[in-house]
C-alpha cells in the first residue's frame, strides 16, 4: 500500500485527538467502581460509610484484618483482663471494643476457589485439545450437530442446570464436594474448550504431522511432539478463559455447595460486619479476588475476542 | 501428558537426540501392553478415544440431567420431601407457568432488560469501537483498560455496586447529585420501583459495553482499506461513507454481539440476585430468580423443572440462531 | 511456550494442595452451623471452653441472616455433611423433623437427664417440639429471641424536645405503649436536625430475600389482631388472615413505612437496622432482642442513651410479639453424632448457660432467666422477660418456606413498591397459603 493511499484513510488529527479524548473520558469513568473498590478497601468502617464519600482518607488495613477473622464485642473490663495484643489487627479490633475470636472462613474459601478453578480448567483443556484435534483431523459422523451441541451446553441458564444436578449430587453423594464442582465446571467449560482449539489446530498444516508420520511416528506420537508443541499458545489461552470462567462462577457455586467446597464468589457477598455488610471486608476480599484476572486480562488481551466469541472472530 | 506437555518446549525437530530421550521417557510412562495396542490404532480409534471421553462428560452431566428434568417436570415432585410419594400430573405444571400471571411478569421483567441493556451497550459499545478505530496513540492500552469490568465476576462486582448505589454514603448518588443537585438522599437506585430496573440495566451496560466495543472493534478492522479508498475516489462525503460501507459491513459482527449479549442477559442471575434480589416488590425479578425462587426455596421442583424446560427451548432457540450468525460471520 | 509450562505447573501445585488439605482437617473436629450475628461470635467465645474440656475441636460455619435459610435448608435437603451440629431457625423444625434432617432428642434428654420442663415453655413449643405442644424434641432451645424495639433514650429525654412533643401530641414523650403513638413518636422525629444532622422516625424490617418484611409485618399484625386460622378448624384462613383487623394492621405497617424510616431502608433486616440504629440515623428501631447486647455496648449510641421497649399494643389493646431464636439440633447425617450429642449436653449445663448469658447469648434456661437477679442483671433483661411472654411464631409447617415466599412477596409488593391495596395484598396471601395448604393435601 502507498503512503498517499494509506492517508486517505488515516483519519485527521483532529479527528484522532477528539476520539482519543471520549474513549480515555470513558476509560477514566468505568475504572471509578474498582478504583473504588481498591480504596474502600483500605478505608475503616467508620469512614468507609463517611457522608460525603471519603476520597482522602488516612488508609488502614482494618479491612484486611476483618476479611481473616470473626470479631466479638466484649465489654471494657474483659479487654482489659486480656494478654497484651500481639499485632496490628488485635490491637485494631481491641480498640474497637472487640476480640478476635477466631480466622474466618476468607481463606479456606479462597483456597477453594484456587483448587476447583485449577482442576476443573485443567481438565477441560485436556479433554477439550484432544476433542478438538479428534474434529479437527478426522471425519467424525455427525461432526457439525456434535459440536453444535457441545455449544448449546453452555448457553443453558445455569439455574436449570443446577436443579437435575443438585438431585444427581445428592444421589451419589457430590453435594458440595470439590470434586463435584470440578465435573461441573469442567462440563461447563470444555464446549469453550472444544470450540476454541479446534479453531487453533485448524491452523496447523496438516502437512507436520503427516511428515512426521512419513517418518516413522504413529498418529499418537505425530499429536504429542509435533501438534501439541505448535498448539501451546491456544492451549494457553483457553485454559485462561476456561479458568476465567470457573474463577468468577458464582450461580452453581451457591446452589451445590455451602461450606466445604464453597468458592469465594458466593462467600465475599456473605461478609458482614456487626450489623449489615461489612464494607472494607467485602472491599478487600474483592480486591484480592479480582487481582488474578486483572493479570490475565493483561496477558490475554489479544486472544481476548477470539475466546468470548468462541473462536468466531479471531482477530 | 501433563509431564510431556511440561517437557515440550525443549522438544524441537533439531534436537533429534532431546526427541528421542522424550519419545523413550514416552514409552517408559505408558504401560507396555497399551503401548503396544496404542500403537496399532487406526485414525478411526483415535478420532473416537479423541472425542468420546468429552461426549461421556457431557453426557452425564448435561444430557442425562435434562432427560431427567424433563421426566420431573411432568410430576409433583419436591426435593425437600423425600418421604412423600410423586405423582405423575401430566402437563399441568406447564398449564400452571403458562397461565401464572408472576411467571408472565417475570418473563417481561427479562425482556425489558434485556431490550435496554443490547440498546445501551450497542450503542455505547459500537461508538467507542468507531472511535477507537481512529487508532489515536495510545488507543491499544486503554483498550486494554476499557475490557477490565468484562472480565470480573458479576457476582462479586454486583454486590459491591450495592455499596455504590447506597442512598447517602453511595459513590453513585453523590456523584449523579453533584450534577444534578438533587439531594442523594433522594437518588434510591435500588427502593424506588422506576429507579430500580435501571440500576440493574446500569451495572450490565458497565461491565458489558467493552465486550460489545470489542466485537464491532473487530468488524471495523475487517473491512479493508481499498474500499474506503475507493469511496473517496468517489468523493462520498464521511457520513455517507459511514452508512453505506463502515455499518453495512459491521453489522454481521454487531448482530453476533447482540445476540450473544441477548442470550446472555436472558439468563442472567447472579447480578441481579445480589444487587437487588428480584426488589424492591417483584420489580426487578428475571426469569432467572423466579426459577431459584421456585426450585430451591419453595422446592417445587416438578414446577419448576417444567419451567426450566421452557427456558431451555427458549435458549435453544436463540442458540440456534446465533450459531447461524456465527457461521456466517465465521465465512466471511 | 512458557506461560503453558507455567499454568500446567501451577495446576499441578493447585492439586497436590488440594491432596494435602483434606489429609490436614481434624477428623474429630465438629462444625456447628448458625447465622452470623453477634451471638454467633458470642457462642465461638464460649465453645472454647467445651474444647479446653474435652479436647474436642469446633469449626463454625456462619452464614447471614439474608443467605441463612437459604443455605443451611439447601445443605440438609442435600443430605450434606457440612454442618455436625446445627442451630436451625425456629420454623424449620416441622419440615426437618418430617424429613428426619435431625436426630431426634427424647431418648438422649432421658439418658442425661435434661429436663425439658428446665427451659421457658414458649421456647420449648417455639424451638423443639414437633409436632407442636407434644413431648417430642428435635433441638435444645440455645437461643432466645423476640421482635421489639429500641430508642435513642437520650433524644427522648431532651427537655425542648419533649415540651414540643407534649405540645403536639398531648402526652409525655416516652417508650410509646400502643401503635398509635410508635407512629406519633417517629412522626415527630421524621426529618428532625439533631445535633446538626438530620435523624429519621424508626427503622422497620423491609427485607425481601428472605423472611425480613414478613417478621415486620407479622409482629404488628399480630397485636392488632391477625390469625392465622380459624382456632376451632385448623387451615381455615379466610376471615383471618385478612381480617379487617388485619387490613388496619398492614395498612398501618405501610403509612409506618411510608411516613418515618430512613430513605432507601427499602431492603433492610436486622443488619441494616443495626446499621440505621449505631449511625445515629434514626430515634427508634425495630429489632430482634440479640442486637441489644451490642448496642447496649455500642461506644456511640449505647450505655444510657439507649433505651429497650418490648412490642407495643394495637387498637383493641391486644399485644403480641413475633418470636425468633433457635434450638440446638444434631444433624442426622453427621458422622459425627455423638460428639455432637456430647456438645449439646455440656451446653444444657447451667454454668454453661449462665456464662452465655453474661457473653450476649439469651439463655432459655429457667434457672438462669428467673433468677431473681436476672431482671436486673441487664438494662433490656426486663424487656427481653416481658417479650418473651407475648410471643407469636408464623408457620413452623414443613411448607414454611412456600408460605414465607407468598407473604414476601405480598408484603413487599404492597408495603414497599406499593402495589396494589392492603386488602388486596391479604386476599392474595390467603389465596396462595390455601394453594399451599392444598398441595400438601391438608386441605
Amino acid at each position: 500500500m502507498s503512503a498517499a493511499a494509506h492517508s486517505v484513510v488515516e483519519p485527521s488529527t483532529t479527528s484522532k485527538r477528539v476520539a482519543a479524548t471520549l474513549v480515555i473520558v470513558y476509560a477514566v469513568v468505568s475504572m471509578i467502581p474498582l478504583f473504588w473498590i481498591f480504596a474502600t478497601s483500605f478505608k475503616t468502617p467508620p469512614d468507609s460509610i463517611a457522608y460525603p464519600p471519603k476520597i482522602v482518607f488516612t488508609p488502614s488495613i482494618e479491612g484486611y484484618c476483618n476479611l481473616f477473622t470473626t470479631r466479638t464485642r466484649q465489654t471494657a473490663e474483659y479487654i482489659n483482663a486480656l494478654p497484651p495484643a500481639t499485632s496490628f489487627c488485635d490491637e485494631t479490633t481491641r480498640k474497637r471494643n472487640m476480640v478476635i475470636a477466631g480466622p474466618s472462613n476468607f481463606l479456606p474459601r479462597f483456597l477453594n476457589s484456587i483448587v476447583i478453578a485449577f482442576g476443573s480448567t485443567f481438565l477441560a483443556v485436556f479433554l477439550g485439545t484432544l476433542a478438538a484435534y479428534g474434529f479437527s483431523r478426522f471425519k467424525v459422523p455427525l461432526a457439525d450437530d456434535l459440536l453444535f451441541f457441545i455449544l448449546s451446553t453452555r448457553f443453558m441458564p445455569p439455574i436449570a442446570v443446577a436443579i437435575p444436578i443438585y438431585l444427581m449430587y445428592r444421589e451419589i453423594g457430590l453435594s458440595d464436594t470439590a470434586l463435584g464442582m470440578i465435573l461441573l465446571y469442567t462440563a461447563v467449560n470444555v464446549s469453550l474448550a472444544v470450540w476454541l482449539l479446534k479453531g487453533f489446530i485448524d491452523e496447523i498444516p496438516r502437512e507436520y504431522e503427516e511428515a512426521a508420520m512419513i517418518d516413522g511416528y504413529t498418529r499418537l506420537q505425530a499429536f504429542w511432539r509435533v501438534v501439541l508443541p505448535q498448539a501451546t499458545t491456544g492451549i494457553a489461552a483457553t485454559a485462561i478463559f476456561c479458568l476465567i470462567f470457573a474463577w468468577n462462577e458464582y450461580a452453581f457455586a451457591a446452589l451445590l455447595t455451602s461450606g466445604t467446597a464453597q468458592t469465594a464468589p458466593p462467600f465475599i457477598p456473605t461478609i458482614i460486619g456487626e450489623g449489615g455488610q461489612d464494607w472494607p471486608a467485602v472491599a478487600a476480599g474483592t480486591t484480592i479476588f479480582l487481582v488474578p484476572i486483572l493479570v490475565f486480562t493483561i496477558l490475554l488481551r489479544k486472544q481476548l475476542l477470539r475466546g468470548i466469541t468462541f473462536g468466531a472472530v479471531r482477530k | 501428558m501433563q509431564d510431556l506437555t511440561g517437557r515440550r518446549p525443549v522438544v524441537t525437530d533439531t534436537h533429534p537426540s532431546l526427541l528421542d530421550r522424550t519419545m523413550e521417557a514416552a514409552a517408559r510412562a505408558t504401560p507396555e501392553p497399551l503401548a503396544t495396542t496404542v500403537r496399532g490404532l487406526s485414525d478411526r480409534m483415535v478420532a473416537w478415544i479423541f472425542i468420546a471421553p468429552t461426549i461421556l462428560l457431557l453426557l452425564a452431566i448435561n444430557i442425562f440431567p435434562l432427560i431427567w428434568t424433563i421426566r420431573l417436570s411432568f410430576t409433583n415432585y419436591r426435593a425437600n420431601r423425600p418421604n412423600e410419594a410423586v405423582k405423575d400430573i401430566g402437563l399441568s405444571n406447564y398449564a400452571r407457568i403458562l397461565t401464572d400471571s408472576d411467571t408472565w411478569m417475570a418473563m417481561q421483567t427479562t425482556a425489558h432488560f434485556v431490550l435496554w441493556t443490547i440498546v445501551l451497550q450497542t450503542l455505547i459499545g459500537f461508538t467507542l469501537a468507531y472511535l477507537i478505530d481512529r487508532k489515536f496513540r495510545g488507543h491499544a492500552v486503554w483498550t486494554t483498560i476499557i475490557l477490565v469490568p468484562m472480565m470480573l465476576s458479576p457476582a462479586v462486582v454486583g454486590n459491591f455496586w450495592r455499596f455504590l448505589y447506597e442512598p447517602q454514603i453511595g459513590l453513585f448518588a453523590y456523584i449523579v447529585s453533584f450534577f444534578t443537585g438533587i439531594p442523594p438522599t433522594e437518588i434510591l437506585m435500588l427502593s424506588n420501583v422506576t429507579l430500580a430496573p435501571w440500576a440493574i440495566v446500569i451495572v450490565d451496560t458497565w461491565m458489558w459495553t467493552p465486550y460489545v466495543m470489542l466485537i464491532c472493534l473487530a468488524g471495523l478492522r475487517s473491512i479493508p482499506d481499498y474500499i474506503y479508498e475507493a469511496a473517496e475516489v468517489d468523493r462520498a462525503s464521511n457520513w455517507r461513507q459511514f452508512w453505506s460501507i463502515t455499518l453495512p459491513m459491521a453489522l454481521p459482527f454487531i448482530m453476533l454481539a447482540v445476540l450473544f449479549r441477548g442470550i446472555e442477559n436472558f439468563k442472567m442471575f447472579d447480578m441481579v440476585n445480589l444487587l437487588t434480589g428480584g426488589g424492591p416488590g417483584s420489580t426487578t425479578e428475571v426469569a432467572s430468580i423466579t426459577l431459584k425462587r421456585e426450585a430451591f426455596e419453595k422446592w417445587r421442583t416438578g414446577f419448576s423443572s417444567a419451567f426450566a424446560i421452557i427456558l431451555f427451548v427458549a435458549v435453544f432457540g436463540l442458540a440456534n440462531i446465533y450459531v447461524k450468525v456465527l457461521n456466517r460471520v465465521k465465512s466471511r | 511456550m512458557k506461560s503453558a509450562l507455567k499454568v500446567t505447573l501451577g495446576m499441578a501445585a493447585a492439586l497436590a494442595a488440594t491432596t494435602a488439605m483434606t489429609g490436614v482437617s481434624q477428623a474429630e473436629d465438629l462444625t456447628l452451623c448458625w447465622a452470623a450475628w453477634d451471638p454467633a461470635n458470642a457462642l465461638v467465645e464460649l465453645s472454647k471452653d467445651f474444647t479446653a474440656q474435652t479436647g474436642i475441636g469446633m469449626k463454625f460455619e456462619f452464614v447471614p441472616w439474608t443467605n441463612y435459610a437459604d443455605r443451611f435448608l439447601n445443605e440438609l435437603n442435600s443430605k450434606g455433611k457440612l454442618c455436625d451440629l446445627i442451630i436451625g431457625d425456629s420454623q424449620w423444625i416441622g419440615g426437618s423433623a418430617e424429613n428426619g434432617h435431625y436426630v431426634k432428642l427424647n431418648d438422649f434428654f432421658d439418658k442425661e437427664g435434661i429436663k425439658m420442663s428446665d427451659f421457658v415453655d414458649a421456647t420449648v413449643v417455639g424451638y423443639s417440639q414437633w409436632p407442636k405442644n407434644t413431648p417430642n424434641y428435635w433441638a435444645l432451645p440455645a437461643m432466645g429471641d423476640v421482635v421489639g424495639w429500641t430508642y435513642r433514650k437520650d433524644w427522648f429525654t431532651k427537655p425542648e424536645l419533649q415540651k414540643e412533643f407534649k405540645e403536639k401530641y398531648g402526652w409525655d414523650l416516652d417508650a410509646p405503649k400502643t401503635f398509635e403513638q410508635l407512629k406519633q413518636v417517629a412522626e415527630f422525629f421524621q426529618n428532625r436536625e439533631i445535633d446538626g444532622k438530620k435523624v429519621y422516625g424508626a427503622s422497620i424490617y423491609t427485607e425481601r430475600g428472605s423472611e425480613g418484611v414478613t417478621m415486620g409485618v407479622m409482629d404488628v399484625l399480630y397485636s392488632f389482631g391477625f390469625k392465622y386460622e380459624n382456632p376451632d378448624k385448623p387451615y381455615e384462613m379466610e376471615g383471618f388472615v385478612n381480617s379487617d383487623k388485619s387490613v388496619k394492621g398492614l395498612e398501618f405497617y405501610k403509612a409506618l413505612y411510608d411516613c418515618c424510616t430512613p430513605p432507601g431502608a427499602s431492603n433492610s433486616y436486622m443488619g441494616e437496622g443495626v446499621d440505621a440504629f449505631k449511625s445515629g440515623q434514626v430515634a427508634m428501631h425495630m429489632n430482634f432482642a440479640f442486637t441489644w447486647p451490642g448496642l447496649q455496648k455500642d461506644e456511640a449510641v449505647g450505655g444510657d442513651k439507649v433505651g429497650f421497649f418490648a412490642n407495643p399494643a394495637g387498637p383493641d389493646g391486644e399485644q403480641f410479639a413475633q418470636l425468633g431464636g433457635q434450638g440446638i439440633s444434631v444433624v442426622s447425617y453427621s458422622d459425627k453424632q455423638e460428639s455432637a450429642l456430647k456438645y449439646i449436653k455440656w451446653f444444657a449445663d447451667k454454668d454453661v448457660q449462665a456464662k452465655w448469658w453474661s457473653l450476649g447469648g439469651f439463655s432459655c434456661l429457667k434457672a438462669v432467666v428467673e433468677d431473681p437477679k436476672f431482671p436486673d442483671s441487664q438494662p433490656y433483661a426486663k424487656t427481653f422477660l416481658d417479650s418473651m411472654a407475648i410471643v407469636k411464631d408464623f408457620w413452623a409447617e414443613p411448607s414454611y418456606a412456600s408460605l414465607l415466599q407468598a407473604s414476601q412477596k405480598r408484603f413487599h409488593d404492597y408495603v414497599v413498591a406499593g402495589q396494589g391495596t392492603a386488602k388486596e395484598a391479604l386476599d392474595g396471601l390467603v389465596k396462595d397459603w390455601t394453594e399451599v395448604f392444598e398441595d400438601d393435601g391438608k386441605m
